[in-house]
C-alpha cells in the first residue's frame, strides 16, 4: 500500500500529532520505585537493565581473569600462579565470557530494552516469561559460582571428553549451570519470535522492520533450535560422570569424538548467537550517524537469516584434526566458505551506506568503524582457518585464540559498545561525555590490536593455546600482548566510569539526541512505562533519512482512548504493504 | 622467496607435507591484506569526504544496486572456492603417505610421548628419524586426548585413546624440530614437549643399532627406563623437588602421612598399590590426580620399577 493511501487511512482515524515530551514527568524509571519493584518487574526495559548489570558484572570478572592470565604469561615459566590455577582461570575466563557475557549480552540486555520499542509494542509477548528467563540466568550463574569455590574447573570451556569425565574438578556444577542457562536463552528467543510476529505496531510491515529486529529474529531462531543440543550434551556428560554411561568415555566403550560433534553442533551456531545481533546494531548506528538510507536492506536482512541457517551446517570445521571422517572434513570445509559470503556482503553494504552520507563521528560511530576493521580481520582469518591444510597447521594455536578474539571481542563486544553508547541516552535520559567516550574508544582499539595481533604471528610460528609454560622464542610476543591487555583494560575501565558518572552528572538527553528516524527515538527518554503514550502508526521506513524529521512526528500516533480504535487501525489494513 | 608474510611462518623443514600449505597461507594473507586495506581506505576516505557539514545536510536515496551487489558476492565466492580447492589439495598431501614410509609407533600419555621402533627399541620424548625419507607415525593415547604437532613440518593430528591416527613427514636435512601437544590434557599440558631429531641416514642406522632391542639390561636399568617411558617422571621428580606427586628420591621406606591422617611406611605393596590403584591411599598435600596403570604394566615391570626406586635413597 502506498504511503499516501496509508496516510489517508490514518486521517480517517482519530490521529494525534505525536511529539514526545522533552522533559518527561513520568518514566519507567520513576513509575515504580524500590528494590522489590525492580526484582518483580515485568517491564522489558527494567529486565533489560538488570541483564545489562549482570552481564557487565560477568564481563568485569571475566576481564580480571584475562588480565591474570596475561600477567602469568609475562615470563615463560611460573610468573605468579601455579599451572593448575592457570588452567582453572582460562577455563572460567572462557566459560564466563562465552556463556554469561557474549550469548546473553546483546539479545537479553540491549535486545530486551530495544526490541519492543522498535516494533512499537508496549512490552514483549510474554512479560512474565521474560522475568523468569532472567532468574534462570541468575540460577545458572550461581551453579557456576559454586564450582568456582568448590574445586574450580580445569577442562577448558569446551569440556572435551575423556578429560572432562576424568578430572577431579567440579565439572558437574558448571555443566548443570550451563544447562540451566540454556533455558534462559531458549525462553528469550521464543519471546522475541512471538513479539516480532504478533506485536508489531500498525504500519510496520516486514519490509519496514528495522535491521536490528531482523538480526534479533535470526538470532532467536538459532537460540531456540541449537540450545537444546547443548543441554542434551552437558546432561549426557553429567550422567557419564555420575554413572559411567560410556557414551563418550573410551574406557567404557564410548567415543570422545562424538562429544565434539555434539558440543560444536551447539557451539558453532552459538558463535552466530553472539555475532548476528551485533550486525543489527551496526546497521542502526551506521544509518543514524551518516543520516542516510541503509544500502541493500534486503541483502542485509536476508543474509542474517542465511547465516543462521548455514551456521547449522559447519560445526565440523572445529574438528579437522580430530579424526572425523575424510568426507565429513571436506564437506564441512566447503560449507564453511559458504557462510563467509553473506557476512562479507554485509560488510560491503555497510561501507557502501557511508557513500555520500552525512557522517558524524560520535562515539557509537567510532565503535562501528572499529568493529568494521577488527571484524574484517576476524573474517579473513576465519577463511584461513576454514581451508583444510592451513587449519591443520593453525588449529589449537594462538592463531585461533587471536581469530576468535577478533570475531567475538572485535565483533560482538565492539558492536555491544556501539549499541550501548547509542541507546544509553534513550535508556537513561542522560548524555555521557563525548570526549571521554572517544578517548576510551581509541585506547580500546590500540590495546586490542596490541594484544591480539602478535598472537596471529605467534600462533603461525607454532605457539599452542592453553599453555602455562612456553618456549623462550615466544617471549617478546607474549609480553607485547600482555602490555596490550593492560591498555585495553584501561580503556574499558574508563568507559565504566564515564557511563556511571553520566547517571549523576550527565546532561539531559532529550527524546532524540541523534536525530534518528528509528521508532524507538520517537518516545521520550527515558521512555514512559508503556514506551509510547499512544500506539504509533508507522508510515515511513526506519531509514528514510531523505524525508524531513517532521514527517516522522506527524500522524504517527493513534489516540489511546479505548480498545476499539486500535483495532480499527488494524482492520483498516494499515499493516499490509 | 621474499613474500610479505614470510615473517609469520617458521622455517619449513618438510616441504613434502608443508609446501602447498605455505603457498596457501601466503595467498590468503595477501588477498586479505588487499581487501583489508581497501575497506579501511574506503572507511577513512568516506568519513573525511562525507563528514557532516551542517545539521540539515541532505543525503541521496540510494537503497540498493543489484549489479554492484551481485559483483561483490560473486568475486569473493570464486576466491573462496579457490581457497577451498587449494586447502583440499594440501590436505590430500597430508593424508597420502608414500608407500615406502618408515613407520614408528607413538603413544601419548599424561604428560609425554613414547616412540617404539620395529626393532623393539623404545625411547621417550625424542623421535629419531632419517633425513630425506618419508616417516609415518602411527599414534594412540593411553588416557585423554592429545595432539601431535610439529610446526616446522606443518603437521598436526589428534591422538585418541580408542583409535589409531597418523601423521607423516619427510625432513630434508639433519637437525632438530620441536613437537608440541596441542590438545589440552591437564596440569602439565604445556610441558608435554618432544623433539624430532633428524639424522643423516647412516647415522640413523648407527643410532638405531645402539638402542638394542629394548627391554634389556638389569632390573634397575629396565626400571629406570620404564619410569621415563611411562611418564612417571612428569609428576614424580627423582631429585627431591616437588612436582604434582611426591618425589621418588628417598621414597623407599619413607614414612608418608596420608590424607586421611594415618601414616604408612613405603614398601613393595604400597608402591604396587599406588601404581595400580592410585586413589586408594593419597599422600597428604597432594590431589587425587594419577590415573591407574592397571593393564599398562606387567608384574615384572612393576618389580623392575620398585628395584629402581630402591636405588634412589
Ligand atoms: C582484556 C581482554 C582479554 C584478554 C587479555 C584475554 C586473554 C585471553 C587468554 C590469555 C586466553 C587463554 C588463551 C589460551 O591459552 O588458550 C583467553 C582465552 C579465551 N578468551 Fe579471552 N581475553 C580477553 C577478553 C575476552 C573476551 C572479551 C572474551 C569474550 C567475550 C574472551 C573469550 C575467550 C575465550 C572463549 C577463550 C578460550 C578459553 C579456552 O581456551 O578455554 N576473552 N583469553
Ligand atoms: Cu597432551
Amino acid at each position: 500500500m502506498a504511503t499516501a493511501e496509508v496516510s489517508s487511512n490514518i486521517k480517517k482515524l482519530q490521529v494525534k500529532r505525536f511529539k514526545p515530551a522533552e522533559d518527561p514527568k513520568n518514566t519507567y524509571l520513576t513509575d515504580e520505585k524500590g528494590l522489590w519493584a525492580w526484582l518483580t518487574t515485568v517491564d522489558h526495559k527494567k529486565i533489560g537493565l538488570m541483564y545489562l548489570g549482570a552481564v557487565a558484572f560477568f564481563f568485569l570478572l571475566g576481564g580480571l581473569l584475562a588480565l591474570a592470565l596475561r600477567t602469568e604469561l609475562w615470563t615463560p615459566a611460573k610468573t605468579f600462579i601455579e599451572a593448575d590455577t592457570y588452567n582453572q582461570i582460562f577455563t572460567l575466563h572462557g566459560a564466563i565470557m562465552v556463556f554469561f557475557v557474549l550469548v546473553p549480552s546483546i539479545p537479553a540486555a540491549l535486545g530486551n530494552f530495544i526490541l519492543p520499542m522498535q516494533v512499537g509494542a508496549k512490552d514483549v509477548a510474554f512479560p512474565r516469561l521474560n522475568l523468569a528467563s532472567f532468574y534462570i540466568y541468575v540460577i545458572g550463574a550461581i551453579f557456576t559460582f559454586i564450582a568456582l569455590f568448590n574445586n574450580g574447573l580445569d577442562t577448558g570451556w569446551t569440556f572435551y571428553t575423556p578429560y572432562s569425565t576424568t578430572t577431579t574438578t567440579s565439572v558437574i556444577w558448571v555443566t548443570l549451570g550451563v544447562f540451566i542457562l540454556g533455558f534462559s536463552s531458549i525462553l528469550t528467543g521464543t519471546n522475541f519470535i512471538t513479539t516480532i510476529h504478533k506485536l508489531r505496531a500498525p504500519g510496520i510491515t516486514w519490509s519496514k522492520l528495522p535491521l536490528n529486529i531482523w538480526a534479533l529474529y535470526a538470532t532467536s531462531i538459532i537460540q531456540v533450535l541449537a540450545t537444546p543440543v547443548l543441554a542434551i550434551t552437558v546432561l549426557l556428560l553429567t550422567m557419564e560422570r555420575f554413572m559411567g554411561l560410556g557414551i563418550f568415555d573410551p574406557a567404557n566403550g564410548g567415543d570422545p569424538v562424538l562429544f565434539q560433534h555434539f558440543f560444536w553442533f551447539y557451539s558453532h551456531p552459538a558463535v552466530y548467537i553472539m555475532i548476528v545481533p551485533g550486525f543489527g546494531i551496526i546497521s542502526e548506528v551506521i544509518t543514524t550517524f551518516s543520516k542516510k538510507h541503509i544500502f541493500g536492506y534486503w541483502a542485509i536482512a536476508l543474509s542474517s537469516l542465511a547465516i543462521a541457517f548455514i551456521g547449522f551446517l559447519v560445526w565440523g570445521h572445529h574438528m579437522f584434526t580430530s579424526g572425523q571422517s575424510a568426507v565429513a572434513t571436506t564437506v564441512f570445509s566447503f560449507l564453511t566458505f559458504l557462510v563467509g559470503i553473506p557476512t562479507g556482503i554485509k560488510i560491503l553494504n555497510w561501507v557502501a551506506t557511508l557513500y555520500k552520507g552525512s557522517i558524524e563521528m560520535k562515539t557509537p560511530m567510532l565503535y562501528v568503524f572499529i568493529f568494521l576493521f577488527l571484524f574484517s580481520i576476524g573474517g579473513f582469518t576465519g577463511i584461513m582457518l576454514g581451508s583444510l591444510s592451513a587449519d591443520i597447521h593453525l588449529h589449537d594455536t594462538y592463531y585461533v585464540v587471536a581469530h576468535f578474539h577478533y570475531v567475538m571481542m572485535g565483533g560482538t563486544l565492539m558492536a555491544l559498545l556501539a549499541g550501548l553508547h547509542y541507546w544509553w541516552p534513550k535508556m537513561t535520559g542522560k548524555m555521557y561525555s563525548e570526549v571521554w567516550g572517544k578517548i576510551s574508544a581509541v585506547l580500546v582499539f590500540i590495546g586490542f590490536n596490541l594484544t591480539f595481533l602478535p598472537q596471529f604471528v605467534m600462533g603461525a610460528q607454532g605457539m599452542p593455546r592453553r599453555y602455562y609454560n612456553y618456549i623462550d622464542q615466544f617471549t617478546p610476543f607474549h609480553q607485547t600482548s600482555t602490555i596490550g591487555s593492560y591498555v585495553l583494560g584501561l580503556g574499558l575501565f574508563i568507559t565504566l566510569f564515564y557511563l556511571l558518572h553520566s547517571l549523576w552528572r550527565g546532561k539531559k538527553a532529550g527524546s532524540n539526541p541523534w536525530n534518528s528516524r528509528g521508532l524507538e527515538w520517537q518516545a521520550t527518554s527515558p521512555p514512559d512505562f508503556h514506551n509510547f503514550d499512544h500506539t504509533p502508526v508507522v508510515i515511513h521506513g526506519p531509514y528514510d533519512y531523505h524525508k524531513p524529521m517532521e514527517e516522522f512526528q506527524l500522524g504517527l500516533a493513534v489516540s489511546h482512548n479505548g480498545h476499539g480504535e486500535e483495532t480499527d487501525v488494524k482492520e483498516s489494513k494499515v499493516t499490509t504493504n | 622467496m621474499g613474500r610479505i608474510f614470510d615473517f609469520m611462518l617458521p622455517e619449513l623443514k618438510s616441504p613434502a607435507t608443508g609446501a602447498t600449505t605455505d603457498a596457501l597461507i601466503h595467498f590468503v594473507n595477501e588477498v586479505s591484506l588487499i581487501f583489508l586495506v581497501g575497506i579501511t581506505f574506503a572507511l577513512i576516505y568516506f568519513a573525511v569526504k562525507y563528514r557532516r557539514r551542517s545539521e540539515d545536510d541532505k543525503t541521496p536515496v540510494i537503497t540498493h544496486n543489484n549489479k554492484l551487489e551481485i559483483t561483490w558476492s560473486v568475486i569473493p565466492l570464486l576466491l573462496v572456492m579457490v581457497v577451498f580447492g587449494w586447502g583440499y589439495k594440501g590436505w590430500l598431501n597430508l593424508n597420502t603417505v608414500p608407500d615406502d614410509a618408515y613407520e614408528i609407533q607413538v603413544t601419548g600419555f599424561k604428560w609425554g610421548w613414547t616412540f617404539n621402533y620395529n626393532t623393539g627399541a623404545q625411547i621417550a620424548n625424542e623421535v629419531h628419524v632419517p633425513a630425506g625419507k618419508p616417516v609415518k607415525l602411527v599414534m594412540k593415547s593411553q588416557d585423554v586426548l592429545h595432539s601431535f604437532y610439529v610446526p616446522e613440518y606443518r603437521i598436526k593430528h589428534d591422538v585418541l585413546p580408542n583409535r589409531y591416527t597418523f601423521v607423516w613427514f619427510q625432513a630434508e636435512e639433519a637437525g632438530e624440530s620441536q613437537v608440541f601437544c596441542t590438545e589440552y590434557c591437564g596440569t602439565s599440558h604445556s610441558n608435554m614437549l618432544a623433539k624430532v631429531i633428524v639424522h643423516e641416514p647412516e647415522d640413523f642406522e648407527t643410532w638405531l643399532a645402539k638402542q638394542g632391542t629394548g627391554g634389556g639390561g638389569t632390573p634397575v636399568e629396565r626400571g629406570e627406563n620404564l619410569v621415563q617411558l611411562q611418564g612417571c617422571v612428569t609428576c614424580h621428580s627423582q631429585d627431591g623437588s616437588d612436582l604434582i606427586g611426591p618425589t621418588f628420591q628417598g621414597l623407599w621406606e619413607r614414612e608418608e602421612r596420608l590424607a586421611d591422617g594415618s601414616t604408612i611406611t613405603v614398601d613393595e605393596n604400597y608402591i604396587r598399590e599406588s601404581i595400580l590403584d592410585p586413589s586408594a591411599k593419597i599422600v597428604e598435600g597432594y590431589q587425587n590426580q594419577m590415573a591407574s596403570y592397571e593393564g599398562r604394566l606387567t608384574d615384572e615391570q612393576i618389580s623392575d620399577i620398585i628395584e629402581y626406586i630402591k636405588t634412589l635413597n
